[in-house]
C-alpha cells in the first residue's frame, strides 16, 4: 500500500523502527492489566493523565488561535471564539473541563503510587519529578484560570497571589514578581498568559521526559 | 599530589569558563527583564477631592468612588482608575474604610448579604466585618479592615493613600 511504501523509504533512511520498538514494545505484567484483574485500573491514571494533557495542549494551542491576553479585549476575545465561532463552545469546554479532570487524574495517580508504596527505593528520584511536574501541572490550572479576565478569574487571582504573599519575608517579593507590578492588571495578565503558553509547558515536557524514562529504566514496580 | 594543572584539565576549565560566560550573557539580560517589576519602586499616590461635602457624611456607610492615577505596564488611562472607599462617621468622627478584604483580598460590600445586616461582607469565603471595620471574630479575616488617610478642605472631603498596618 502507498502508506506502507511512505514509511519504508523513510525507515530505510532514518532506521525508526529500532526507535518505535524500544518505546512501544514491552511486557506489561499481569498485575497491573485490568483484563486479569479489574482492581488493576487503578493502574491507568498516569497514562490517562497523559492523555488529557495531550488534550490540553491541543486544544490550548488552537484557542491560542484566536485568544488575545489583554485586559482590554481577552474577555471579548473568549466571548467571540465561544459564541462565534463553529465548535467554540466544544474546543473551549475540552480545555475548561480537561484542565479539572487532568488534575483529578494526576491527584488518584499520586494516591495509586502512594498506596501501592511504588515511590519507594529504587524509584524515589521518579516520586519527586513526579512532584515537580504536580507543581507544574497547578501552575498551569493557576496562571490559565485568569485568562478568560471575568469576575472569577480576577478575584481568584487575587486570591492564589494573596496566599502567595503570606509567605515568610519573601512573599512580598513574590507577590510583586507574579502581578508585574503592585496590582492584578495588564502585565499580570500578560505574564499569566507567557507562563500558561511557554514556560510551563516547556518545563512539563521535561519533567515529563525524564518521568517516562525512568519508568522504562526501572519498570513498573512489582504487586503488592 | 602535583599542584600542576594538566592539559586536559585546563582545556576542560577553559571550555567550562567559556561556556558559562556564554551562558550568563545569554541568560542575565532575559532574568533581569523579568524581574523588573520587582526591584522597581510604585509611585506614590497623592490626595483627592472626592467630591463630597463633609456635612453630608452620616452614620451609615456610604461607598465613595474616587479616580487615582495609575500606570498598569502599558495603560495609563487619563481619566485614571476607580477607587472605592466606604465613608461613614464612627462616633461623629468621618472614617473611609478599603473596601480590599484583610482575608485574601477580594472585595467587601456593605449589608450586601440579607443574612448579616449591618456589616461588610466579602463572598469569597463569607468574610465579615462590623461597621467599624473590626473583623467579626471566627470568620476568615484576622485583621480590621484598612483605613484611608484622608483631610478635609473646605468643608469637603479628601481621600488619601490606605494606611498601611
Ligand atoms: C497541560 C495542562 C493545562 C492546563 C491544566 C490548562 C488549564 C487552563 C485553564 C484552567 C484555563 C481557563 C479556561 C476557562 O476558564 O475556561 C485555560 C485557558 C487557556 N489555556 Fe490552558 N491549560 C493547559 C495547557 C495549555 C497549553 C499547552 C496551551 C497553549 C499552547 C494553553 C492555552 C490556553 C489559552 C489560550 C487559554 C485561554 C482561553 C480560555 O480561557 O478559554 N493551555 N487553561
Ligand atoms: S478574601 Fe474575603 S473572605 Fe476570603
Amino acid at each position: 500500500m502507498m502508506l506502507r511504501a511512505i514509511y519504508d523509504w523513510v525507515d530505510e533512511r532514518l532506521d525508526l523502527t529500532p526507535i518505535w520498538r524500544d518505546v512501544a514494545d514491552h511486557e506489561v505484567p499481569e498485575h497491573v492489566n485490568p483484563a486479569h484483574h479489574f482492581s488493576a485500573f487503578i493502574y491507568c491514571f498516569g497514562g490517562l493523565t497523559f492523555f488529557v494533557v495531550v488534550i490540553q495542549i491541543l486544544s490550548g494551542m488552537f484557542l491560542a488561535l484566536y485568544y488575545v491576553p489583554d485586559i482590554v479585549n481577552a474577555h471579548a476575545s473568549v466571548n467571540y471564539l465561544q459564541n462565534e465561532l463553529a465548535m467554540g463552545a466544544i474546543v473551549r469546554g475540552m480545555h475548561h473541563w480537561g484542565a479539572s479532570v487532568a488534575i483529578v487524574m494526576l491527584f488518584l495517580h499520586t494516591l495509586r503510587v502512594f498506596f501501592t508504596g511504588s515511590y519507594k527505593n529504587p524509584r524515589e528520584f521518579n516520586w519527586i519529578v513526579g512532584l515537580l511536574i504536580f507543581a507544574v501541572m497547578i501552575g498551569l490550572g493557576f496562571t490559565g484560570y485568569l485568562l478568560p479576565w471575568d469576575n472569577k478569574a480576577y478575584f481568584a487571582t487575587k486570591v492564589g497571589v494573596e496566599i502567595a504573599a503570606s509567605v515568610p519575608f519573601i512573599g512580598k517579593y513574590i507577590a510583586i514578581f507574579l502581578q508585574g507590578g503592585d496590582i492584578v492588571g495588564a502585565v499580570t495578565l500578560e505574564r499569566f498568559f507567557a507562563l500558561h503558553v511557554f514556560f510551563l509547558p516547556a518545563a512539563l515536557f521535561m519533567l515529563l521526559g525524564v518521568h517516562f524514562i525512568l519508568i522504562r529504566r526501572q519498570g513498573i514496580s512489582g504487586p503488592l | 599530589m602535583s599542584k600542576k594543572v594538566s592539559r586536559r584539565k585546563f582545556l576542560t576549565y577553559m571550555l567550562g569558563g567559556t561556556a558559562g560566560f556564554l551562558g550568563a550573557g545569554m541568560l542575565f539580560p532575559m532574568v533581569r527583564f523579568a524581574v523588573d517589576p520587582v526591584l522597581k519602586k510604585g509611585g506614590g499616590v497623592g490626595f483627592v477631592d472626592v467630591n463630597l461635602p463633609v456635612n453630608q457624611i452620616k452614620d451609615k456607610p456610604i461607598a465613595v468612588e474616587f479616580k487615582v492615577h495609575r500606570k498598569d505596564g502599558w495603560y495609563e488611562p487619563a481619566e485614571g482608575e476607580t477607587l472605592t472607599a466606604w465613608v461613614m462617621r464612627q462616633n461623629g468622627k468621618v472614617v473611609a474604610l478599603s473596601p480590599v478584604c484583610k482575608h485574601l483580598g477580594c472585595t467587601v460590600n456593605w449589608d450586601s448579604n440579607p443574612q448579616f445586616k449591618n456589616e461588610f461582607f466579602c463572598p469569597c469565603h463569607f468574610g465579615r466585618y462590623y461597621k467599624d471595620g473590626t473583623n467579626v471574630p471566627g470568620t476568615p479575616p484576622s485583621k480590621p479592615l484598612d483605613k484611608y488617610q484622608i483631610k478635609e478642605e473646605n468643608g469637603k472631603l479628601l481621600i488619601g493613600p490606605v494606611i498601611k498596618a
